[in-house]
């Protein structure tokens, strides 16, 4: 892959991507009835939301096939995921109150999704935290894809739980119920920032994962050395 | 049923285990009680108020004594490599986590009670009206939140700082457990004009017995090498 698309031209991409889309936020998109300017910020913040739950998406689907294949890239996937997806979720945490604040006149409610962001990223922390805190390496891919999934189901059981709970959260606008939807200069520069995210999550990935692979082929390199210099 | 006898002498096992150093489940105790004196002595509340307070309370207790118990558990079953020799058996996995399991849920529903006793007493509160439910509460609560407790045990006897693992998975995941518990225990208490007390019952159930299960089946990779 890295031959076909190398990471310089990825880079590049996204960086191109990011400027049509910061174009559209603020010269595109029509301004907000009732929220005004300070609105714009839905644009950063709903696309990291949906990056960093596509990234526990993608740890989840790692983790399992970790477990049935044993596979060492699946592992080193979820890993780089939830390093890069922890990224994500705690912009989501800070562009949230950043917003709520001037709309809702204060910084942090304990409302349906923002309880579920704040344990998503609890969750991010719990697993990157197990992986730096284990005695034993070799057991790191079973206990963590293990907690992989334990958190995916977490997040599902979230999504059911907000529902009988009390929320303050405006009401789902995308694919929400019938009354629900938004202007479509909106909808399209929403998507279009989504993509930037989203391209960016699969840059920070790769040299992610590009760099947890040079680290494990050096380890295994300093084991040979270390076996070839004491069988000397 | 091989499985059901693995399961009792294991459980059998860490009964006989606590009999004899009477460790995890004093402290467990003294650590519940000593929460809700806490609460109670902290926040002089107005009788309406209590009925707001006492659930948090309880479940508080309840979380809190549990993760020193489930903390031990496995703590205990790594020194002389026990848990090896347990791997190494000829046994499934299940039946190590179902009789863990068993014996967390003992000694939490026994720290339970000596809560809910103290409570009672210090809050002034009769549980007696709404105990039907409550017990049910608990139960399906306890479940859950115990199962969780064993598996992540397990998995943080494998990390330094095992204590600060152990808490740190624990509560994010477990959280709406408690919170459903709570809600639930709330409207037993208040014994709920509206006769939807058997929905939060049932709530409680659904996620607890969705954790016990998957627990359950990721067992074996725990304790895999």
């Amino acid at each position: 892959m890295d031959k076909k698309f190398p990471p310089t031209v990825h880079l590049a991409l996204t960086l191109a991507w990011f400027l049509v889309a910061l174009h559209m936020i603020f010269l595109y998109a029509p301004e907000e009835m009732t929220m005004g300017e300070v609105q714009r910020i839905f644009y950063i913040h709903v696309p990291s939301a949906w990056t960093a739950l596509t990234g526990f998406i993608i740890i989840f689907f790692a983790s399992l096939v970790y477990l049935r294949k044993k596979s060492r890239l699946a592992d080193q996937v979820a890993h780089a995921t939830a390093e890069v997806g922890f990224i994500f979720c705690t912009g989501v945490l800070i562009t949230g109150p950043l917003w709520a604040k001037p709309v809702w006149g204060i910084w942090w409610t304990w409302d349906a999704r923002l309880t579920l962001t704040f344990l998503l990223w609890l969750l991010y922390i719990a697993y990157l935290m197990l992986r730096s805190y284990l005695i034993n390496p070799g057991r790191a891919a079973n206990l963590c894809a293990v907690v992989g999934v334990i958190g995916f189901i977490d997040v599902i059981i979230d999504y059911m739980a907000i529902r009988w709970w009390r929320t303050q959260h405006p009401q789902p606008v995308i694919l929400g119920g019938p009354g629900s939807g938004i202007d479509p200069r909106m909808l399209a520069t929403l998507l279009v920032s989504w993509g930037a995210f989203l391209c960016l999550f699969f840059y920070l990935l790769r040299q992610r994962l590009a760099l947890g692979q040079a680290q494990s082929e050096l380890r295994e390199m300093r084991r040979n050395l270390a076996l070839a210099s004491s069988e000397n | 049923m091989r499985s059901l006898e693995v399961l009792w002498i294991i459980f059998r096992k860490d009964l006989r285990v606590e009999w004899r150093n009477r460790e995890t489940l004093v402290s467990m105790c003294v650590f519940g009680v000593l929460i809700v004196f806490l609460f109670n002595f902290g926040l002089q509340l107005a009788p309406t108020e209590m009925l707001l307070s006492l659930p948090v309370v309880l479940w508080a207790g309840f979380a809190f004594a549990g993760v020193l118990g489930f903390n031990r558990a496995f703590a205990s079953e790594r020194e002389n490599s026990c848990l090896e020799g347990m791997t190494l058996a000829p046994i499934d996995p299940s039946a190590i986590f179902a009789g863990k399991l068993l014996a967390n849920l003992f000694f939490l529903a026994v720290a339970e009670v000596v809560m809910v006793f103290i409570a009672a007493l210090w809050y002034n509160f009769s549980f007696l009206p709404s105990l039907g439910q409550f017990v049910l509460i608990a139960f399906w609560g306890t479940l859950g939140y115990a199962a969780l407790g064993t598996i992540f045990g397990a998995i943080a006897a494998n990390t330094r700082m095992r204590e600060v693992m152990l808490t740190v998975l624990q509560f994010p995941v477990a959280f709406w457990i408690l919170m459903l518990a709570m809600d639930a225990t709330a409207q037993a208490f208040r014994g709920n004009p509206n006769g939807d007390a058997t929905a939060g019952v049932l709530r409680v159930a659904g996620v607890s017995i969705v954790f016990t299960v998957a627990s359950l089946l990721l067992f074996e990779y725990v304790l895999e090498e």
